[in-house]
């Protein structure tokens, strides 16, 4: 990441406002262009994401995969390793939940099958971040290229056994047969009615909360121990790391695993969560979209939330759009979000020369005698 | 310093939300109470696919045309969508949806379990089960049948291709329909069969429906039916590069490449969308399992202004033959998702 001379705030608060606004300016010309009204389209959006019944449930849901996703790629991220596979890593974490769902449900008690589905989900997630992060290491073989290769091999492997020896019989679907009952997270909405709150149905369940712990726990690995210190030097400096007595080829392997980990769980909040039982497709590009989230939230975790949120929002309030308005299609809504992805991730730093020249002139100014 | 600049730019951004929202006062979550209030689902195809999704459409849009009832509509972009546009059609008050494809079963079973008081309807699904629920299924093998007598009759090598979208019961049905058709004008014809894939994707890859074509022209074959929705376009294209014969299916297809489609499998889910909303409007909405077959009219073969100088008099005259065997029951086509087995 290029080093930026721009006071902290404006980094992380400014140029995403500044993107985002740009990107709703430019999707705000293109509906105008259409014949509808751009604001009442953002308010929409905005209601439907926040303020409609159910809306603020969905939003959090989505939340939740992109918070997967995206820690996934920082983690990686903070170890100078761009994990793309988190699709695939996703996949196939929905594997490792079906298969100890279907293999150990209605055996052990429910419980103890979940708790034994989401660490499956965290360990077949791991073993597809591993693969790729050994051969960097050992082989050298470019990380970016078989994380994505490993998308493949996943998707291909997901539809030979649900198009196969998984699939549920008497249907056409490639998906595999429910999960025995109460093999499930529990609905948010579930719990806070059962507590008298009036809540609307949304798909919002406990993993929202899983990946809120998750931000925690790597918030403290990165930060705050020792290995999250080696993981950070040997993203500055591979050579200095091992300089320093530290094993990078271990560190790399190592925080592919943690990565693939936790893009593995994001298959708990669709499967476990809402699906109950292994369907395909159910990661639909919330892996590849967890790199923009990454990038936006400027690799650290409390900024991965607010830019999950603002994804979450987007696919939340783009559905809105859908059903409000005859006019503004499905791919319209593809090409909002994709505005934003282009503006918030792809031009990131489109802004910094201007900001700097506004902020520094001014630090010029007012402090020539320090320069 | 940076203190006044953050203010400037919170400031401004304070002053844009409020504008925003204030400019827009007029939109409201509005329900409004009406008895009679359609609604649509369109899978992940997309309801301009030029063959599934769009066969509903233009019932719709015939509905829309001739009553004036404007009806909801949804296309989904991903699973978790089934099931929230028809919680939200139900929710803007909808009396009746119509869910599209069989990946909405699981969908739709759930919301109609939830809502007795709406109609709900889904198209090529016969497996499921509720008061509220009707299901259509439509006699593929009947209408595929016809198009493999018109294969047969237009080849000159006596040799046809088929290719399949996602390689499940129901495309084989297709499939056996179309091998029976060909079989009973020529017996000894080499047939080719591909399916596209073992998922969803395989109805929206017209590149490698292209590929598959290809190779099947390369092997001698000059007439190609598809039955893989979006993946067909390719598959049509192909055959009319190469100069030879396609047949569309779903749809009207005649048109996509006028003179390289020798006929369309018309499986009418346009009729089903549209029965469905009229049945509704009409009070006289049923539920259970409807089979559409030729003599429901739900499947057909389509003859019009592209094609009628390739359906020559002696192909018109064998489809009219085999179309009144199989009204009269004289001939039976076999249904693969019977018994998983095609017999020809």
């Amino acid at each position: 990441m290029q080093a930026s001379r721009l006071p902290a705030y404006v980094d992380i608060l400014v140029i995403p406002l500044l993107n985002l606004l740009t990107a709703l300016f430019v999707a705000g010309i293109i509906i105008a262009i259409i014949g509808e009204n751009p604001f009442t389209a953002l308010s929409i959006m905005l209601k439907g994401a926040f303020i409609y019944k159910g809306g603020l449930g969905y939003t959090l849901f989505y939340t939740t995969n992109f918070i997967f996703t995206g820690l996934a790629v920082a983690v990686a991220f903070h170890a100078m390793l761009f994990n793309i596979g988190g699709e695939g890593q996703a996949a196939m974490g929905g594997l490792g939940i079906g298969l100890v769902a279907l293999g150990l449900g209605g055996i052990l008690p429910v419980p103890i099958v979940i708790l034994l589905a989401i660490i499956g989900s965290a360990i077949f997630g791991a073993i597809w971040g591993v693969i790729p992060g050994y051969l960097q290491a050992k082989r050298g073989s470019h990380i970016v290229i078989t994380t994505i290769m490993f998308n493949f091999i996943a998707s291909s492997i997901m539809i030979w056994l649900l198009a196969g020896l998984l699939m549920a019989p008497n249907q056409m679907s490639p998906e595999t047969v429910s999960f025995a009952d109460g093999v499930m997270l529990f609905k948010i909405h579930q719990i806070l009615n059962s507590m008298g709150f009036s809540v609307a149905r949304s798909p919002l369940n406990l993993s929202f909360v899983l990946a809120l712990l998750c931000c925690f726990a790597v918030w403290v690995l990165i930060w705050r121990t020792r290995f999250g210190y080696r993981i950070r030097a040997t993203g500055f400096s591979t050579k200095a790391s091992a300089y320093g007595g530290y094993r990078p080829e271990w560190i790399i392997i190592l925080v592919m695993a943690i990565s693939g980990g936790l893009a593995g769980m994001m298959a708990v909040n669709e499967i476990l969560g809402v699906q109950h039982r292994v369907i395909l497709n159910f990661t639909s590009g919330y892996g590849f979209t967890g790199i923009a989230v990454a990038l936006m939230g400027r690799n650290h975790p409390v900024g991965i939330i607010f830019a999950s949120l603002l994804f979450g929002a987007l696919y939340q309030g783009g559905a809105e759009l859908d059903f409000e308005f005859q006019t503004i299609t499905r791919d319209m809504v593809i090409m909002i979000q994709g505005l934003i992805i282009l503006f918030s991730g792809a031009l990131a730093y489109m802004f910094n020369p201007f900001l700097e020249r506004i902020f520094l002139a001014n630090k010029g100014q007012k402090e020539p005698e320090n320069g | 310093m940076s203190r006044n600049n953050l203010l400037l730019i919170v400031g401004v951004i304070v002053v844009a939300a409020v504008i925003i929202f204030n400019l827009d006062m007029q939109v409201e979550d509005k329900k409004e109470t009406v008895s009679f209030k359609p609604a649509v689902v369109f899978d992940m195809g997309g309801k301009f696919d030029k063959s599934f999704n769009e066969g509903v459409w233009n019932g719709v849009k015939k509905f829309t045309e001739e009553t004036g009832i404007e009806v909801m509509e949804f296309e989904v972009t991903n699973e978790t969508q089934r099931e929230q546009a028809m919680r939200r059609m139900v929710d803007k008050g909808a009396t009746v949806v119509l869910g599209v494809g069989f990946a909405q079963a699981d969908a739709i079973s759930k919301v109609a379990a939830e809502n007795p008081n709406v109609q709900f309807s889904i198209i090529d699904v016969g497996w499921l089960d509720a008061p509220n629920l009707r299901q259509y299924v439509f006699k593929e093998h009947e209408g595929s049948y016809l198009v493999g007598i018109a294969a047969a009759k237009a080849t000159k090598t006596g040799k046809v291709g088929f290719v399949g979208g996602q390689d499940i019961g129901l495309i084989s049905k297709f499939a056996c329909g179309y091998v029976g058709g060909v079989k009973s004008v020529l017996p000894n014809a080499d047939i080719y069969e591909n399916m596209t894939g073992s998922t969803p994707s395989a109805w929206n890859d017209p590149a490698r429906g292209a590929e598959l074509t290809r190779s099947q022209i390369d092997r001698g074959a000059d007439v190609v039916y598809h039955a893989a929705g979006g993946t067909g376009v390719g598959v049509i294209q192909a055959a009319a590069d190469a100069g030879k014969l396609a047949i569309g299916v779903d749809s009207n297809q005649n048109g996509l490449a006028p003179g390289s489609v020798l006929t369309s499998m018309l499986k009418r889910v346009d009729v089903a969308a549209y029965e469905t909303f009229m049945d509704a409007k009409n009070g006289k909405f049923t539920s259970g399992v409807k089979a559409l077959g030729i003599a429901e009219g739900g499947v057909d073969w389509a003859l019009d202004e592209n094609n009628e100088s390739l359906i020559t008099a002696d192909i018109k005259s064998a489809l009219e033959a085999a179309r009144e065997a199989i009204l009269s029951g004289s001939v039976t086509v076999h249904d693969y998702l019977t018994d998983q087995t095609c017999p020809y």
